[in-house]
């Protein structure tokens, strides 16, 4: 107990450090859940697969940290990119593999899960294969730095250094701390304009209430499903940045316990529901790292796992209850 | 109705007749000819089927044998996979509640016998498998009671973090075993009898080996094939339990409320204790399979129980068509036989496998054997839409 008080402090700034990556990365799940009552059980690939593509743009550049804090940003924003760029691609492409044709025939919702379970198993195989895929293709003289040690953990060489920004008590907030808090905050902001204000917000807004009184009023359903997709993998992408940034480490098979936690924090927050994943996010970043400090932090995912079963007892639609169809038009 | 897939231009007249013969689908041509056969036939043809099942290990087939593992170990492997398909089966096919931790009940099973046999007290195999089922019953219930009142897709989510909690609280509890795990695990009681000698094959001619000989029930390290045999005997045994509960009131009772929950209700279906009662059915087979499970390994930590096996247990249930058990076997088989005859490539079989469920789901949706109701359901829907289309056009 007294752990947990004397560093209450860093305890709250890791926990919501923390809790905004998985609300960026359950953003992804709730939009998907939202609009097709789906759960997307490859959406951590797609993080994983963002995480590596901001790996390699600092590989490629060869950066090494600690250099001016313009490059240091420059860099950061092209990793950004990449990972953006590289995650919405993969969740596209697991649409149109995975999804589409399922939807079509409007076959049942667990084939659809079976699809993605086989897509998640197929892309985190293909990482940790990427050295023998490599070889196979007789690239592996040009392409070493990027598939060295497949199976281990990749390092993420940070280009912006950590410097301790203001303190308060015992705890030195960083720089990254205060970018990632606020980036994911920011982010969050922006999709719940993006849904509330543009045309194709309210697409996804009309598909997830009534997706065939959606199509009889025009509203072209397979692009809002593709649309949702998009967005998702985009931010997953920028939540692995955010993680990279912060943790520093990737693994082929990291995106699985990252995407129970996130759809954890998803359905703490209310499948469905936008703003509920951010808050989702951080109250189960805030829980783990308190429960941890309480009862040991090999308990850390039990805590996790409780409070999900705790909230869905009490609240069995999540803290904000399911509403991305529901949302004020 | 959907119809998305027959196209516009299809005239109500060609309509009907395509039902009709979709309708002939309801057993397939191999199924009417072997139902017309007489009796005798039938239950001689059942018998061999059952010894040949028996004597797989023994026989140790060419194309069929794994090259790269013992056929014995991989073949108890399938045998277990199928008896927890069986069991999820009861949950996701009959009741229709998506379970994704259901390796949590097979690691209780497992953790019973583990615990009292060998770490904490030293009960007889006899005690230990009863009480195994029973604590796996008692679990399953104590985690349904609260969570099976949530809607489906939480249900999901719930169970998921089940099998996370049992994992980690074995890995973290020192009366658990922690990480190192528990060794020394009872296996089940031997009688020696006789010796049966093993087939050997020389590429496709077979001559009996008199000096491999499995020793008829001395459950060992080396020879599998007694747990294999175990294991099948539990299948059959578990087979027919589940046929009665299919045909009975109960199992009408699970399907009702797997269709309709709310129209089940007002029938006076009490749907909660239905679903409580498959909830502790299925993980009633888990936690025999579980407790089978450590008796041969004489080994178990929190390693042998990932999340991932839940995973593969649903894949196995899904593949081969929730809700009819032969579908689930056929699913299982291959699930677990898969990898394990391909083990020769080894680091690709997990891609191969993740592009063969990819594949399966998108082109074989209704899963391998779709039970008879979903052939059905799926030729009265056609009937109808081709109804529909002749009162429009008329």
């Amino acid at each position: 107990m007294s752990f947990l008080l004397n560093n209450i402090v860093e305890l709250t700034v890791t926990g919501l450090v923390l809790g905004a990556v998985y609300g960026l990365v359950a953003l992804g799940y709730t939009l998907v859940y939202g609009v097709l009552q789906l759960i997307n059980f490859a959406h951590s690939e797609v993080w994983m697969y963002g995480s590596f593509a901001a790996v390699w743009v600092t590989v490629a550049l060869g950066v090494a940290p600690g250099g001016p804090v313009l490059t240091a940003i420059g860099v950061l924003l092209l990793a950004l990119l990449a990972a953006m760029t590289v995650s919405g691609g993969i969740a596209l492409l697991l649409e149109r593999v995975a999804y589409r044709r399922l939807l079509r025939l409007e076959a049942p919702k667990l084939v659809a899960l079976i699809s993605a379970i086989g897509a998640s198993f197929f892309l985190a195989e293909l990482m940790g294969l990427r050295d023998r895929v490599v070889d196979f293709f007789g690239l592996r003289d040009a392409l070493d730095p990027f598939v060295r040690s497949a199976r281990d953990n990749t390092r993420f060489l940070n280009p912006l250094e950590t410097q301790g920004l203001f303190s308060i008590g015992r705890y030195t907030v960083s720089n990254v701390d205060v970018i990632i808090i606020v980036g994911a905050i920011l982010m969050m902001v922006g999709l719940d304009q993006f849904i509330r204000r543009t045309r194709t917000g309210r697409g996804i807004r009309a598909v997830a209430q009534d997706s065939e009184a959606a199509a009889l009023m025009g509203v072209n359903r397979d692009r809002v499903i593709r649309a949702t997709f998009l967005v998702g993998g985009v931010m997953a992408g920028a939540a692995a940045l955010l993680y990279l940034m912060r943790f520093g480490v990737t693994r082929w098979d990291a995106g699985f316990l990252l995407g129970v936690k996130a759809f954890t924090a998803a359905v703490l927050g209310g499948i469905g529901n936008v703003r509920g994943a951010l808050l989702g996010g951080f109250v189960l970043g805030l829980a783990e790292n308190y429960g941890s400090a309480l009862v040991g932090s090999q308990w850390r995912d039990v805590v996790a796992f409780l409070l999900l079963v705790v909230i869905l007892l009490f609240r069995p639609t999540g803290l904000l209850g399911e509403s991305l169809g529901r949302a004020r038009a | 109705m959907t119809d998305k897939t027959t196209p516009a231009g299809a005239t109500a007249a060609r309509k009907p007749a395509a039902a009709q013969k979709r309708r002939g689908w309801d057993r397939g041509a191999l199924g009417r000819r072997l139902g017309a056969l007489p009796t005798p036939v039938k239950v001689l043809l059942m018998a061999l089927l059952v010894l040949l099942l028996y004597a797989l290990p023994l026989l140790d087939l060419p194309i069929l044998s794994t090259p790269d593992t013992d056929f014995g170990a991989v073949l108890f492997t399938v045998a277990s996979y199928v008896l927890v398909a069986l069991g999820l089966n009861v949950v996701l096919g009959y009741a229709g509640l998506l379970d994704l931790g259901y390796v949590g009940f097979y690691a209780v099973g497992a953790y019973t016998v583990a615990v009292l046999g060998s770490f904490q007290a030293q009960l007889s195999w006899w005690m230990l498998i009863p009480l195994a089922v029973i604590i796996t019953t008692i679990s399953g219930v104590l985690l349904g009671a609260p969570t099976l009142r949530v809607r489906g897709d939480y249900l999901a989510i719930v169970t998921l973090g089940f099998g996370e909690i049992i994992r980690l609280t074995a890995l973290n509890s020192a009366w658990l075993g922690e990480a190192r795990g528990i060794t020394k695990i009872p296996r089940p009681p031997s009688l020696e009898l006789f010796e049966i000698p093993n087939l050997s094959w020389d590429g496709f001619t077979a001559f009996v080996d008199l000096d491999n000989t499995t020793k008829f029930l001395v459950f060992g390290v080396a020879d599998q094939a007694p747990y294999y045999w175990l294991a099948l005997t539990l299948i059959f045994l578990v087979l027919g339990a589940d046929r009665m509960l299919r045909l009975s009131r109960i199992g009408r009772a699970w399907e009702a409320t797997r269709e309709d929950e709310d129209a089940a209700e007002l029938m006076g279906v009490p749907t909660f204790r239905f679903k409580l009662l498959a909830f502790a059915t299925g993980a009633f087979i888990g936690g025999l399979s579980g407790a089978l499970f450590a008796s041969r390994q004489g080994f178990i930590n929190p390693i042998s129980f990932p999340l991932l096996l839940s995973i593969l247990f649903l894949a196995a249930v899904v593949v081969g068509g929730a809700g009819n058990r032969w579908g689930v076997i056929l699913g299982a088989a291959v699930v677990a036989y898969l990898p394990e005859r391909f083990r020769g490539f080894e680091e690709w079989r997990l891609l191969v496998f993740g592009l063969a469920l990819l594949l399966l789901a998108n082109f074989r949706p209704q899963g391998l054997l779709p039970p008879r109701r979903t052939r059905r359901v799926q030729a009265v829907e056609e009937e109808l839409d081709a109804l529909e289309e002749g009162t429009a056009r008329a």
